[in-house]
């Protein structure tokens, strides 16, 4: 389980979040179709970190943007994200 | 199967005869199983990923198509990853031609497996039952069923009746969580022990001169351009004809290595087993509707699962969360559960693809192979797995099975979606 600082709402438990997708997996609305398969379908997957997109859906629904460990699940990051980026 | 079987068997064939002569002398003269090989310098195929799936297509390179100048090398130990963290739940009964081929390919292969590994795999095909709990559910149900009579795969509807005289211990009031108002069944699916499966095909794959070297990571690729010719691993560098990834789990990871990105997250799904009890549930219970899955192991243990963990992780060990939702689902399917103590509960690291069903062959990398992408589904594809893939890697083409599985399905919009949810797969 993890502790998710919710930069809205402080340390709340993992079950209130929702993960989306990773940060680099945004299509823009203008990318040519290869560009745009490449970045809908091929993941790095790391045995590391990753920037990802998660949502606080039981509780302020806000968007977030996590960097986290996925082996030892620890967070580095956390941060609130706007329109701009959203899918 | 019919193949170019070797009877050197260095340990000798296992049979009731040998069994007797072993209890005579106190069972002193068994030995290993499988050689502990050192890694040599090069090979004809090296296969990543000591699972069943790698030790099967190791073993029907070498007795299908003579290559027998292989090598399976491990991170951990054989049968320590996936292998042995599945439910052991072997079915072909999907929705989609390509699924129905291939896992019916596979399902005929399990039928004669035991004999053809000389290994008793344990292999029970006691029942697949799916559980229909409305309208909407049974009529998906019987939509299945004809889909899958009509590729010649057995599929039964059965009325509430029917399943309350298969498995009388489920819930059938008319409060239950979930009601039940029939069900499918597929009769020969059932389970398989899933060491004996990995244990099987490293022990008939040594045994045919394939090396299965065990705590062998691998650390990198050694390329020309773009060719692959060799791997760095933990215990130095091995060059390969032919290098096949076959590490459903870590396929990112390890593609990763190599600088390739797939259509592919790691996740992780959890089970659990039971105190060993009398036989109690003689059939595999699932509900697609909640995603459960429960049937009792030959020692006794009720093993059930249930929902992946939802987001990307590589580490084995699951949310208690949704180990609990796993635990009420079978518990409101068969009450009579709630009376059993949970003795383990685990995690594997799934392969979780982009639409559901697993990437079998060639990489934009020249003699790199790829075999992943499984899901939560690959236990039951084992054989197939291995079989379709030694033929690509000896062949250097598909399968016409394993043919519609290819990478490129994603970009050329070929996706084999069986649950329809698109790229997202935590929704899955």
């Amino acid at each position: 389980m993890m502790l998710i600082d919710c930069p809205h709402c402080g340390p709340r438990a993992q079950e209130e979040f929702t993960y989306e997708r990773t940060r680099d997996s945004v299509v823009p609305l203008d990318a040519a179709p290869a560009a745009a398969m490449a970045t809908l379908y091929a993941r790095a997957n790391p045995r590391g970190e990753e920037d990802e997109i998660w949502r606080h859906t039981l509780g302020c629904r806000g968007w977030l943007e996590l960097r986290r460990h996925r082996m030892t699940h620890a967070i580095v990051a956390v941060r609130p994200l706007g329109p701009a980026v959203l899918p | 199967m019919t193949g170019t079987r070797s009877t050197r068997w260095p340990q000798g064939r296992y049979s009731a005869l040998a069994l007797l002569r072993g209890a005579l002398g106190g069972h002193r003269h068994w030995g290993r199983a499988w050689r502990a090989a050192e890694p040599r310098a090069s090979y004809d195929v090296v296969i990543i990923g000591g699972g069943a799936h790698g030790l099967a297509t190791a073993y029907y390179l070498a007795s299908q198509h003579g290559i027998r100048n292989v090598a399976v090398v491990e991170k951990g130990w054989i049968g320590g990853g996936n292998t042995g963290r599945n439910t052991t739940i072997v079915r072909s009964n999907y929705r989609q031609a390509p699924l129905q081929r291939l896992l019916e390919h596979s399902l005929k292969l399990w039928e004669g497996l035991s004999d053809e590994l000389n290994y008793n795999v344990m292999f029970s095909p006691r029942g697949a039952l799916f559980l229909g709990h409305s309208d909407a559910d049974m009529t998906r149900l019987a939509e299945r069923g004809d889909s899958l009579r009509a590729m010649g795969i057995d599929a039964e509807l059965m009325d509430v009746d029917a399943v309350r005289r298969l498995v009388p211990l489920l819930d059938f009031s008319p409060h239950a969580r979930w009601p039940i108002q029939g069900g499918m069944i597929q009769h020969r699916g059932g389970t398989a022990r899933h060491d004996a499966v990995a244990w099987g095909y490293a022990r008939a794959a040594d045994n045919l001169g394939v090396d299965v070297i065990e705590n062998c990571e691998v650390t990198g690729f050694v390329r020309e351009g773009d060719r692959v010719t060799g791997i760095e691993t933990t215990r130095g560098a091995i060059a390969a004809g032919k290098v096949a990834i076959c590490v459903a789990g870590n396929s990112g990871h390890v593609a990763g290595l190599a600088g390739l990105r797939l259509p592919i997250e790691s996740h992780t799904l959890q089970a659990y087993v039971t105190e060993p009890v009398k036989p109690m549930i003689d059939t595999v219970i699932m509900s697609q509707s909640l995603h459960c899955y429960i049937s009792q192991s030959d020692k006794g243990g009720i093993v059930a699962g249930g929902d992946p963990d939802g987001f990307p992780s590589y580490a084995q060990r699951g949310q208690p969360v949704r180990l609990e939702d796993a635990i009420a689902q079978a518990i409101a399917l068969v009450p009579a559960l709630s009376r059993l103590r949970m003795v383990r509960c685990w995690s594997g690291v799934t392969d979780m693809s982009f639409d559901g069903s697993p990437i079998i062959g060639d990489l934009p990398l020249r003699n790199l192979y790829i075999n992943g992408g499984w899901c939560y589904g690959g236990f039951k594809a084992t054989p197939g797995s291995g079989h379709l893939y030694a033929h690509h890697l000896a062949t250097g083409q598909p399968h016409p099975i394993a043919a519609p599985f290819d990478l490129p399905r994603f970009a050329q919009g070929r996706t084999i979606d069986e649950a329809g949810v698109g790229p997202m797969p935590q929704h899955r």
